[in-house]
Formats: structure tokens, sequence, C-alpha cells
């Protein structure tokens, strides 16, 4: 089993999701280079988070032109299962892999926080240890978070069962004061239709260890670990 | 100003701004430059010739007094800089500790005052910038950031416009090149109104066996230049910026502000650490304050060497630049390294893997010269031993400021004890103080999480990294009390030291050495003078006396306008380390029924000289409008048998909680140790201080404080003598605690319990304070945000 973390230049988290990942899972963690036209033999890509390329311009508009991206979009359409955090998530929107766009917070500021998300669909291959409805937390730390659709590609969106976390208390509820960013619907991690590329604003790699104070985030890693060993591979 | 049109390139300059020998003669060109008559003179003889313009530029920057400690460095010899942990002391880039790890620890702080006051957001972020590059200089990868940040009277305008900015550069430059902010400052008082302070501490660590220099050796080595192109920015931020007072033209000197590109840092952070592990760099400079200038003539110094460039090859931003705008050009995010002859092309690759820029644009020779050429043509060729470390060193004349000296020396007696049923309100304003209340909505801002070693966040005593592969950890704090300073320099100093060590220690870490930064006004000024060499003695005499040698740091002089001084003010960056990272404490209380101790002297009439900690108090300056009295006199020898406790009993795990009485007394301690104790509001802004949050809602106290008589009750609660922890632990643990303390001598009276879900405070039995928590809590959160809204 071998997970690739895809490093861009500017990527900051790349190292972290490496560290995480293999101290939840013991799995084989590998670096891809943002310039590699051929990748073979991964289970799972992660973009991390981080300024790919200063995030100058737009958040993830410099790095979705890297080469590494044609390869990913290749990945993922033959069912590759692809993690974007944060950065990574923004990169996989621009590259039109994953549905919506950001905007800047409502805050008009970074946002570094401990926030709880509660996991609204527990049968994709990212959250399949987790129990539906069931809360973690998982810090944030972003200044353009604030997931946003028209309001109809939205109710598409929600209407496939798309949004995989929303923002809610620690009891679970999803209401305005559990909101960082000012996202839609609270929402905090989505998946495309099909369910095998998923992109969340949190970061689990910073919930993976005890002495950082919450293992929530291992229960992602793990989910992959659990779903590619299910599915044979 | 007058200066300008000189190397601006002026009606009265030549072609492109440079003068002949002759029109520096007849100019005095050199007083324009900031070099005064007598430094020309010792330039002349040093060269045995007059210096063509290009070369004086270069020596006006290197001989400036932010570049050469002209005024300071006679007295900085007095600091304490060896210990058995310093692997590197003072003159490298960085200095660098021993934690018992394959890997060292690189430590420096730095100001960015007058740059942040001309432009806020690009003066904080380009700090950030170059501290980082002076912790990669020496080998490390940065590990983690702190601020420690003055600015002047809250509720001027001048004031949020300059705060605002400088938090949003210090968090877009930071949490780009993704070192995460853990700690630091923020303090208000209005001798920084014209002068805020932006200082920035940088941790790094670096494999023991890679220790890098910023040494130029081995002749016909390269001398390759990396990172963005060099532009016409920044030129004589070190010289003219940097070295003299404000008048009221600052915003004229925007252009030697230099902007900042923080991915461009971010990969050249990459690139060069990369390149480390060729084997082939032999030597490593940032280039900072004085670009090229600085970064050849030191390495070939330090080195003992000397150093031929081209600056032909130099990438520029623009054409038509002249050699002395080159050689002085500040542009941001460039680094000199020094690479074995023959193996160019396997650091080069490197870079090009980054797409980094990186040239070839000299060699090092042994001749101990720094020679500059403009592709045949000779422009400047000075010893590098002469322009690096040849500046005069001046002793000023030293005279102690009335107006201080008058107001340290009213009596307590002037101040009025309040009536019993003030003490709430008093509570309440104290707590709501910009200078207490939560920096949260400050460093929410700033990305502390990165890397994934933050086991202590942001608003504790110290921020506590955890080592990946190790148990252990390093804590790491700054500390500084202008307004003690200001009334007593050496006492107020040695108080900086202090606190920070225990800081350090409050989180169970011993303090392992420090870097200092210290700010002050004009050296030209007796009376700062005066100030700036108490402070040397106050701080020598502490860190000395607690084992926690200076590495390094920084001077900052001419941080005034017009007559107007800062505050004299030493920052103590102090570092510690925890043989056991699982078993940190922190502030907050963590159970209903815990027994809370006070551990340190208590109070007698005379602490202080009769101040009793009341004197240069917040609670004195909020409540009184007063700033005055002898401030608090720590007493090392305490200080350091509380440390030994503190770290003692956290080995022991018998700590609960444990938090330092310092900024509002006693009663802000024991009410930031309620609110770091309540559950985390999601997303509210506000959650308390960084302990991972429980169920069960706010944890109250209830505390019955004995006093002797003759001691104040004012001073009681919200008095600041040093020295002073407020712990709690479970009630079966305090026979151990008890007995740790009379072992070392620390007196540990317990005083109350962790209980309800108020703040009950009593003094010998009289009820003073009972406020609910939740109260107190809010007034907390909503201060800083509010001022910041405006």
């Amino acid at each position: 089993m071998r997970f690739g973390v895809v490093v861009f230049p500017g990527s900051n988290c790349d190292a972290d999701c490496y560290h995480a990942i293999g101290a939840a899972t013991g799995a084989r963690v590998e670096y891809v280079w943002h310039r590699d036209t051929k990748i073979s033999g991964f289970d799972c890509l992660v973009l991390p988070g981080g300024f790919s390329y200063g995030d100058y311009l737009r958040t993830g508009a410099i790095a979705r032109f890297s080469p590494v991206m044609r390869e990913i979009a290749r990945f993922a359409a033959d069912g590759g299962l692809v993690l974007g955090i944060c950065n990574g998530f923004q990169i996989l929107q621009e590259a039109g892999l994953l549905p919506g766009a950001m905007r800047k917070n409502e805050s008009l500021t970074f946002r570094c926080q401990w926030t709880w998300v509660r996991v609204e669909d527990n049968r994709t291959p990212f959250t399949l240890l987790c129990e539906k409805g069931q809360v973690l937390r998982i810090p944030i730390a972003h200044y353009e978070g604030n997931f946003y659709l028209p309001p109809e590609e939205l109710a598409e969106v929600e209407g496939r069962g798309q949004v995989v976390m929303r923002y809610s208390t620690p009891a679970g509820e999803v209401v305005p004061e559990a909101n960082p960013n000012g996202s839609l619907g609270n929402t905090a991690a989505v998946r495309n239709a099909a369910g095998n590329v998923l992109g969340m604003m949190p970061h689990p790699e910073r919930a993976a260890e005890g002495v950082l104070g919450c293992e929530d985030g291992r229960l992602i890693f793990r989910s992959v670990v659990e779903y590619l060993r299910g599915s044979g591979r | 100003m007058r200066g300008r049109r000189g190397f601006a390139g002026g009606e009265e300059a030549g072609e492109a701004g440079v003068l002949s020998r002759e029109e520096i003669q007849a100019r005095q060109a050199w007083r324009e430059l900031g070099l005064t008559d007598y430094e020309y003179r010792l330039i002349v003889d040093g060269l045995g010739r007059e210096p063509n313009w290009t070369e004086l530029g270069m020596f006006s920057v290197l001989w400036s007094e932010h570049c050469a400690y002209k005024h300071s460095r006679l007295l900085l010899r007095q600091l304490p800089s060896q210990g058995k942990r310093v692997i590197q002391g003072p003159g490298e880039n960085a200095g660098v500790l021993d934690i018992d790890e394959p890997v060292a620890l690189a430590v420096r702080i730095e100001s960015h005052n007058h740059p942040s006051f001309v432009e806020p957001f690009q003066g904080a972020a380009t700090g950030i910038g170059g501290i980082v590059r002076d912790i990669l200089a020496v080998g490390a990868r940065p590990l983690a950031l702190l601020d420690s940040l003055r600015f002047g009277d809250p509720a001027l305008p001048l004031t949020r416009y300059l705060f605002g900015g400088v938090v949003s550069g210090i968090a877009s430059y930071g949490n780009s090149i993704g070192v995460p902010t853990v700690g630091g400052e923020v303090a208000f008082a209005p001798a920084y109104t014209y002068n805020p302070l932006v200082n920035v501490m940088c941790l790094g660590l670096v494999r023991r066996d890679r220790l890098m220099k910023g040494q130029a050796v081995g002749a016909g080595n390269a001398v390759v230049l990396v990172g963005s192109p060099t532009g016409r920015d920044g030129i004589h931020g070190a010289g003219l910026l940097a070295s003299r007072t404000f008048d009221e033209k600052a915003a004229e000197m925007r252009p030697a502000v230099q902007v900042g590109d923080p991915f461009m840092e971010k990969v050249v952070i990459e690139a060069c650490l990369q390149a480390l592990e060729t084997g082939a760099v032999v030597g490593l400079q940032d280039l900072g304050a004085a670009g090229l200038t600085s970064a050849c003539a030191e390495t070939a110094a330090r080195g003992g060497a000397g150093v031929e460039i081209d600056i032909r090859r130099v990438p520029r931003r623009e054409p038509g630049m002249t050699p002395f705008e080159v050689m002085l050009s500040e542009s941001q995010e460039r680094m000199l390294l020094i690479v074995e002859r023959g193996r160019e092309e396997d650091v080069l690759a490197v870079f090009r893997r980054w797409d980094v820029p990186a040239t070839v644009i000299g060699k090092v020779t042994g001749d101990g010269m720094f020679r500059v050429r403009d592709g045949d043509e000779v422009v400047a060729e000075v010893p590098a031993a002469l322009l690096a470390a040849g500046s005069p060193a001046y002793s000023p004349l030293q005279v102690e400021p009335e107006e201080p000296a008058r107001a340290r020396q009213r009596r307590p007696g002037e101040v009025p004890v309040p009536t019993d049923e003030a003490f709430p309100a008093i509570l309440e304003k104290l707590i709501s103080s910009p200078g207490v209340a939560s920096k949260e909505w400050v460093w929410r801002q700033y990305d502390h999480m990165v890397q994934i070693n933050t086991v202590v966040a942001p608003g504790a005593d110290a921020a506590v990294l955890r080592l990946k592969g190790s148990s252990r950890g390093i804590a790491v704090c700054t500390d500084g009390n202008g307004r003690w300073c200001y009334l007593d320099p050496r006492a107020g100093a040695a108080a900086a030291v202090a606190e920070a060590a225990r800081n350090v220690a409050c989180v169970g870490a011993e303090p392992i050495g420090l870097t200092n930064c210290l700010n002050f006004g004009s050296p030209e000024d007796p009376g700062v003078m005066w100030q700036f060499a108490r402070v040397i003695e106050g701080m020598a005499e502490a860190a000395r006396e607690l084992g926690t040698p200076v590495t390094g740091g920084n001077v900052s002089f001419y941080n005034q306008t017009g007559k107007q001084a800062v505050y004299p003010t030493p920052v103590v960056g102090m570092v510690g380390l925890l043989g056991d990272v699982a078993r940190v404490v922190t502030t907050g209380f963590k159970r209903c029924g815990d027994m809370v101790v006070l551990l340190g002297n208590p109070l007698q009439p005379d602490t202080d000289r009769g101040w009793q900690g009341l004197g240069g108090s917040e609670y004195l300056a909020v409540w009184h409008g007063l700033v005055a009295g002898q401030p608090p006199v720590p007493d090392l020898k305490a200080e350091r048998a509380l440390i030994s406790l503190l770290v003692g009993a956290a080995r022991e795990g018998i700590l609960a909680s444990a938090h330092d009485v310092s900024d509002g007394g006693l009663a802000v301690a024991l009410a930031e140790s309620c609110f770091a104790g309540c559950d985390a509001a999601p997303a509210s802004g506000c959650s308390g201080g960084g302990d991972a949050p429980r169920g069960g809602g706010c944890v109250g106290v209830e505390v019955d404080i004995p006093v002797p008589s003759g001691v104040r009750p004012d001073a009681v609660l919200f008095g600041e003598s040093t020295g002073r922890v407020v712990v709690s632990c479970r009630p079966g643990d305090w026979p151990r605690l008890d007995r740790l303390s009379r072992a070392v001598g620390v007196h540990a009276q317990p005083v109350g319990w962790v209980r309800g879900e108020h703040l009950r405070l009593s003094l010998n039995g009289r009820l003073l304070v009972d406020v609910p928590v939740a109260r107190l809590r809010a007034l907390w959160c909503q201060t800083i945000p509010r001022l910041a809204a405006g």
C-alpha cells in the first residue's frame, strides 16, 4: 500500500502529511514532485496544504497547471483515491476535480484554530471508519476557506450528498456560530460525484498524534487504508 | 531628507547619482551617508587613499550603528555568552545550543522597528523573512517564530493602523513559508506611539555535524548568489532608516523599506537545505542589512580571506543600476553560498530543480581584499576586515535621566488604597486593559500549528514544541517590560530575564539560554546610554545567576521621534528544554477540587523597597493613571530555586497547572488559569488560551490569602512582585509538593481550591472579589477585537 504526497513549490504541509500518514497507518509514503509526468504504483495521492506558487493570483490557480496535475486527473478518472487538504482542496477545485470555489473568510483574516466537524457521509473511502454524525475535532488554517457554489449547483451537490463534513459545535449542531469562515451550509469537506476524490479544509495531519492534542485525524488516513484493504489492493 | 538626492540620483549628482572623489570632498558627502568626519578619516587612513563613491557607500552601511554596534559593543561584552550548552555564541548568524539530541537548537531575535513604522505590513513581513534567513544561514531548518510587539496609545487611529498592518504582515509572510508562529507578546503604551517595536525571534534545528558558518574559506572556492534578483528596493535601510531617529518626514522613507516575497523565501529555504546535503557548501550567509556588501565583507572577514565578485553577473530586476545600488540593495530573499571549487554544478542543479535563480558571482581569494568588479573594471577594493570589523567603538557619555528618577522616587503612600467595594471593578478594568486582555485575535491569524510540533499553542506562559523522534520538547517565550525598565533599567532587565526563565519553567522546562533584542532611543542621548548600560548590567547579572547564557541578539537604537524615545525595552527570548514533553504543564485549572498553591515569597511591608510590587504595575497605570514607583526587584537566588522546583515538580507529574504571576498580579493570574480551564467555544474567537477543552463548563476558584500586617490589599491582588507562580495539584499530591518546596527553600502556601463558577478572592477571610468567571472571560476576550476594529 503506497501513499503519495504531492510537493508543489510552496507546499508547506507536505512533510506533515508524510509524517502523519506514516504515524497513523504505518503505510509506505513517498513524495511526488510537481513536475513528475509519470506516476505509478500509488493507491492514494494526497495534495497537501500550503501556498503553492505563493498562492499569487488566486489560491491553487497556478498549481493546477503543474505537469503532475494531468497525471492526477487521469489517476482520479481511473478511480484512484485523491485527498486534497486545504490548499490541496483549492487546487482540486481549480482543476475541476471538485465542485465549488473558496472565497476569503468572512472575517477577512487568516484563521488558525481547532474546529469541530460533523461527518455527514461515512461511506466514502476517507470516512468509512467514522460513524455517521460523528464529530471530529480537527484544526483549520486558511484565509480562503469560505466554500461557495451558485444556489442551483449547490442544490445538485447537496442532492448527491457530496458534502462529507460540516463545521459544527462539539455536540454536532450545525449552526452559524460553529462556522469559522462563512462556508455555505457550514461545508468543511466535499467529495466528487464518484466519491474517490475528497477535499477538506481541516487538516487531519495536525490531529493525528496524541501529543498534539487530538487523534481524530487518524480516522481519515486509516479509513483509506481500510478501504484499500477491503478493495483488495 | 537631504542625503537621498545623493544615492537616488538627484539633480546635483553626476550621471546616475555617482559622485567623483572631488565631489565627495567638496560636499563632505560622507555626512549625507551618516558617517562622521572622524569616521571618514579612519576610512582614509585604513585605505591609504580616499574612497570612491561606491566604496564610501559600502562603508556608510557597514559602519552604520545598525551594522557596526558602534555605541553598544563595548558594553555588550559584559553579557555572559558561554555555557556548557553553548555550541555557538554571538558573532555568527545565530546562537546554537546543545539540547542533548543529534540536532542542535539555533536561536536568534531581531528588530524591524523602523521599517514597520514606515510601512507596517511590509516592514513586519520582511522582518520575518530576515530572521528566518539568519537561522537558515547556520544550516538550520526554521522551526518556530515568535513576535514581541509594542504599540502606542490604543485610542489613536495611528496605533490601530500600525497594529493591524504589522499583524497581517507577520501572518502573510510567516504563514506562507510554513514556519509556525508560536508565541510572543503584544503591549501598548504611549511611549511607542511613533516608534512601535517589532521584534521577531526564530528557532531552528540543525544537525550538529551540519552546522554552517557565514565564512568565506578556501581560495578559489566559488561565491554563489541565490534567490531573488537584485533591485533598487531597500537601499540604505540599515544606514539611514535604522540608524537615525524619525522626524516628521518618516513617510518619505517608504522607498527604503523592502518588499517581501514569501514564496521565494520558502523555495530558497528548501533549496538551500537541499544544497547543504550535497556537502559542497562550505559557507552560508544571508543578505540582510547592507545586502551584498555586508554578506561578502562579513564572510570574508570571518574566514580570514578575501572575496572578489563581478556585479555584472548579479541578476537584476531593472536595468541601469549603478554599482553603488547593486552593492547596497536590500532586496529580500537572497542568500550567499561559498561552494567548493569544482562542485558548483552539484549545487546549481539543486537550485534549478527549485526554479530558484543561482549564479556564480565571484570567488574566494587569499589576499584579504573585498574586490568588486563591473566586468573588467574594478569599482571597489577594500580590505574586508576593515569594512566588516574596522569601525570605531564608542563609549558615549552616560547621565541618569531626571524624569524617570523622579517618578521612581515617589512614595507608595501617594497611591490611595481602594475601598473594598472597588476591587471587583479594578479587576474588571485590568482584565479588559489591552496589556492584559486575550491576544487570541492576533495569534489566531498566525498559523501556529504547521510542522505539527506545537504541543502548547500561543497564549500560554511559554509555547512548547515536541521534537519528532524524541521524547524531549522545547519551550520558548519572549518577555520584556518597558515600563519597569523606564523606572529602573537595571532591575527591569533582570526581571525580564527572570520572568522569561520562570515562564519557561512554568511549562516544566529547564531554561537553557536566551537571545536578546535591546530597543532604545538615540545613543547620542546620554540619558539613553545610561539606561542602556544599566540594562546590560541587570541582564548580565540575571543571565549569569540563572545559568542562561546570552547566545546573541540585536541592538536597535534610534527608536526615537524628536525628543520622545521609547521606554528602554530589552526583550528576552528564552528557550528551555523539557526532558519529557508528555509531562508538560499548562496554564489552565484542570479539575474541581484541586488545591491552589501560591509558590514564592509572600509579600512583606518592605518588599520592593516598600512598593510591594505596585511600582510600575499595570494596576498603577490602568487604575491610577500613574507610571511611578520602584518596580519589582527580582531576588535571583529565589528565582533560581523556584525554577528548579517547577521543573522538578513537573518531572514528577504532580502539577495540574502552573501560571506565572505577572501583568495584573495574582488576581489576574488566577483569572487566567480559570479562563484556560474553560471549554473552548467553537469558532467564537476566544478559546481561553490553548488548553484542550474538556466537558463541564467554566471552572472557578475560591482563594483566601493570608496577609501580614503592613501589606496593602491592592498589592496582594494586583501587585507584580516577581518570583511567584500559581499552581494547582490534586490534594493527594500536596504533601509531595510541600516536601519538594521545602527541599529547595521555596515558600509554598496553599491558598484555596478550584471550585464553582466564580472567581472568589478573600484576604484574611475578608471577601473582596466574587465575580462569575464567564463575565470576566467575556471582558478579557472582547478588548483586542474591538481595539482592532476601531
